[in-house]
């Protein structure tokens, strides 16, 4: 399969390109040059998933070449493409499409316009061999390819030290995730002898993994790695700092792809997990913290971003909850939903961000929805399918998601309620943006200018549509999932119609707290429950006392460096004797010469007297 | 014909040696200590002609020959050192010239 094998390396040779030229390209060719690299990607992934789904393959693979050898265990560079693969394939390179068609008009005029395309398309072909690496050592490649664009890009406007601050917190809190997932790895791969994908799905040794216990370690590593990269408990610290970052990025990185990157290892490894119940559980419980504790996090915030930034945890929250519950269609299904929408919010924040003159604080705007009434409909269609209103997409799949939790083995009716309140918090949170936003009066003090290039407004109407009728898509994961893992038949009949009414219960609270009417003034609140709040609810404060400053005393106590006085002795050595030697270097020929006589002297004398000796 | 006893030529070569030697140490102008190495390397070549013609062997005359040749060599380059030398320095002390040390 030509057009799978050349997929991933469009983008690539883009950012090549890109990368080599950047100071001679115009804004134009800089653009063409990137957003025709992803759309060439679009292309053949929508080829490809239309091939897949009227053949009757449940697998496409593609050997490309061998990348090296672990033992008697080929490690391939070879790509595979599966329903779940090809549903993340749909959504890294449709949204990701969409998205830089719109980066390209927002970031037009920044004088490292070349550089930032760059990135973004480096990002996207380490997306793409994410997710459709045929084995976990290539997985891995990319996964950590898409960390290492997602640091860039977080720092990319980085004369400003917060922003290379957040860009260096985000990589080092990944990092703790990844190296427990690399662990998890070589576990795996001592356990089964073999990475590759097929062979963990078909591997007879997994019943032997959970008797002696190890699949439990390996889920758990895995676990620790997925919630790295999408940010949930207990390293979710790093994502609203991200928010540094371009909004695009935001929009792509950090909201429709690489946080759902754990997602889908989940989901790829479904099959061990389903071993391991408790894991299951374990992954159910983090989920449901997450979206609770998300929830809350946003409802205190102030800048537009890092609500929506929240928001993004919530509900990547949902779908752990999803997946541990034993949903993986549904968790699946919520994850590619919910890059349509959030990519939606993130784009048309971004949007009214460029109309205010890079405004992000909702207590500057208000009153919006006359001045900017196209965006602010737009941004209506995200919030709806994100507070899961019925006839969007968001409906589907996070109804889905809770329809399911009640009966499940691994999660239960507590996962349920849950879910619900967050549900609730995220109507609550999403309606206090709206209202602060688009109601009551303009609060700013910027003019407003109205973005009319027509590359920022299409893919903001294409996403609507997607957030809208995403939910049309039937996914058929049945290939790659057990399907009668969880019984819904013996649910109470109640349980649906509170899903269903419980975002607009939370409207209707919002409405009443926070809705502008005439003569309320709306001011920012500052007392110490909102700081604390609005801070992610003190799990930065908890991590700089626990971590961060026992390291910098440890390192302040070390200053002279235990290890190096070792070092330094030997270095003190060879300068001491050193300078011995060198004052008997005088230089003066003759003394040297008297000296090599006096030693051929004392030579003859010992020689002389063992002879006599002897002959004696 | 009376032949030299051995001891007697080896007592001269010695003495030879050590005065040569002495020069070596002793004298402070590179002329004067090439020289002196020449009068080592004779005492050197007497020794060899003496003990060969003791045990009527010719290496003795061969390694004088070759002693000869080594000798012409070396003065040769040495020389050439010297007339560099004087030429750039204006001194051929060898005390003064240590400025290889560092």
């Amino acid at each position: 399969m030509q057009v799978l094998a050349y997929l991933p390396f469009y983008p690539l040779l883009s950012f090549l390109l890109l990368i080599m030229l950047s100071k001679n390209l115009t804004w134009l060719q800089a653009s063409i040059i990137s957003v025709s690299s992803v759309g060439l990607s679009a292309l053949s992934a929508g080829y490809l998933i239309h091939n897949f789904m009227i053949s009757a393959d449940s697998v496409v693979a593609v050997h490309l070449w061998q990348w090296f050898k672990l033992g008697d265990a080929a490690v391939n560079f070879a790509l595979r493409l599966d329903s779940l693969s090809a549903v993340m394939l749909g959504v890294v390179t449709g949204v990701g499409f969409l998205i830089h068609v719109f980066a390209a008009a927002y970031m037009k005029g920044d004088e490292n316009f070349s550089r930032f395309m760059a990135y973004m398309n480096l990002f996207i072909s380490a997306m793409l061999l994410l997710v459709l690496a045929d084995n976990l050592v290539l997985l891995y490649l990319g996964w950590e390819g898409v960390g290492l664009c997602s640091f860039l890009l977080i720092g990319f406007w980085y004369q400003e030290p917060a922003n290379a601050k957040a860009a260096k917190k985000a990589f080092i809190v990944t990092r703790v995730g990844d190296t427990f997932f690399a662990i998890g790895l070589f576990l795996l791969f001592r356990e089964v002898g073999s990475l590759t994908i097929t062979d963990i799905m078909t591997s007879n040794e997994l019943g032997l993994l959970v008797d002696n216990n190890m699949a439990f370690w390996i889920c758990l590593l895995f676990v620790g790695g997925a919630v790295g990269k999408s940010a949930q408990l207990p390293l979710q610290t790093w994502l609203p700092d991200a928010m540094a970052g371009p909004t695009p990025v935001s929009a792509l990185i950090h909201a429709a792809t690489m946080v759902t990157a754990g997602v889908y290892l989940i989901a790829r490894m479904n099959n061990l997990f389903l071993l391991t119940p408790q894991v299951m559980t374990i992954v159910a419980i983090i989920g449901a913290l997450t979206l609770l504790l998300a929830g809350i996090a946003a409802l205190a915030q102030s800048d537009i971003k890092r609500v929506l930034a929240y928001s993004t945890m919530s509900q990547i929250g949902y779908m752990m909850l999803g997946l541990g519950a034993g949903a993986f269609s549904a968790g699946v299904m919520h994850l590619m939903t919910h890059a349509f929408f959030k990519a939606l919010l993130f784009l048309t924040a971004g949007a009214i961000i460029l109309a205010l003159h890079h405004q992000q604080n909702m207590f500057k705007m208000g009153g919006l929805l006359k001045k900017l009434p196209v965006i602010s409909s737009l941004f209506f269609i995200g919030v709806a399918a994100l507070i899961a209103l019925p006839g969007t997409s968001g409906f589907v799949s996070k109804e889905a998601i809770i329809a399911e939790l009640y009966s499940s083995k691994t999660a239960g009716p507590w996962f349920w309620w849950a879910a619900i309140v967050g549900a609730l918090i995220t109507s609550v949170y999403s309606f206090r943006m709206v209202f602060l936003t688009f109601f009551g009066q303009y609060r700013g003090c910027a003019e407003i200018t109205k973005p009319s290039h027509y590359l920022l407004i299409m893919p903001l109407f294409l996403l609507a549509v997607l957030a809208l009728a995403g939910g049309l898509i039937t996914l058929d994961l049945t290939a790659l999932f057990d399907v009668n893992v969880i019984d819904i038949s013996t649910e109470p009949s109640w349980l649906h119609s509170v899903a269903v009414a419980t975002p607009f219960i939370g409207i209707v609270i919002a409405y009443l707290i926070y809705f502008p009417h005439a003569g309320k003034t709306i001011r920012e609140s500052k007392s110490k429950l909102t700081l604390f709040i609005q801070n992610g609810l003190g799990f930065n404060g908890l991590y700089s006392l626990l971590l961060v400053k026992p390291f910098l005393f440890l390192s302040k106590c070390n200053k002279n460096d235990v290890v190096e006085l070792l070092i330094k002795a030997i270095s003190w050595n060879v300068v001491t004797w050193h300078e011995v030697l060198k004052a008997t270097q005088t230089a003066s020929l003759r003394w040297y010469l008297a000296m090599l006589a006096l030693g051929v002297i004392i030579l003859l004398a010992v020689l002389l007297g063992q002879t006599s000796g002897e002959l004696a | 014909m009376s032949q030299i006893p051995l001891n007697h030529v080896f007592i001269f070569a010695i003495i030879l040696f050590v005065i040569g030697f002495i020069g070596v140490i002793a004298r402070r102008n590179t002329l004067f200590m090439l020289m002196s190495l020449e009068v080592m390397l004779n005492a050197v070549g007497l020794a060899f002609i003496g003990a060969g013609s003791a045990w009527v062997e010719a290496d003795g005359q061969v390694m004088f020959i070759l002693i000869l040749t080594l000798a012409a060599a070396e003065v040769a380059v040495g020389l050439a050192l010297l007339i560099r030398l004087q030429q750039q320095r204006q001194c051929l002390d060898i005390d003064a010239l240590n400025e290889l040390r560092e």
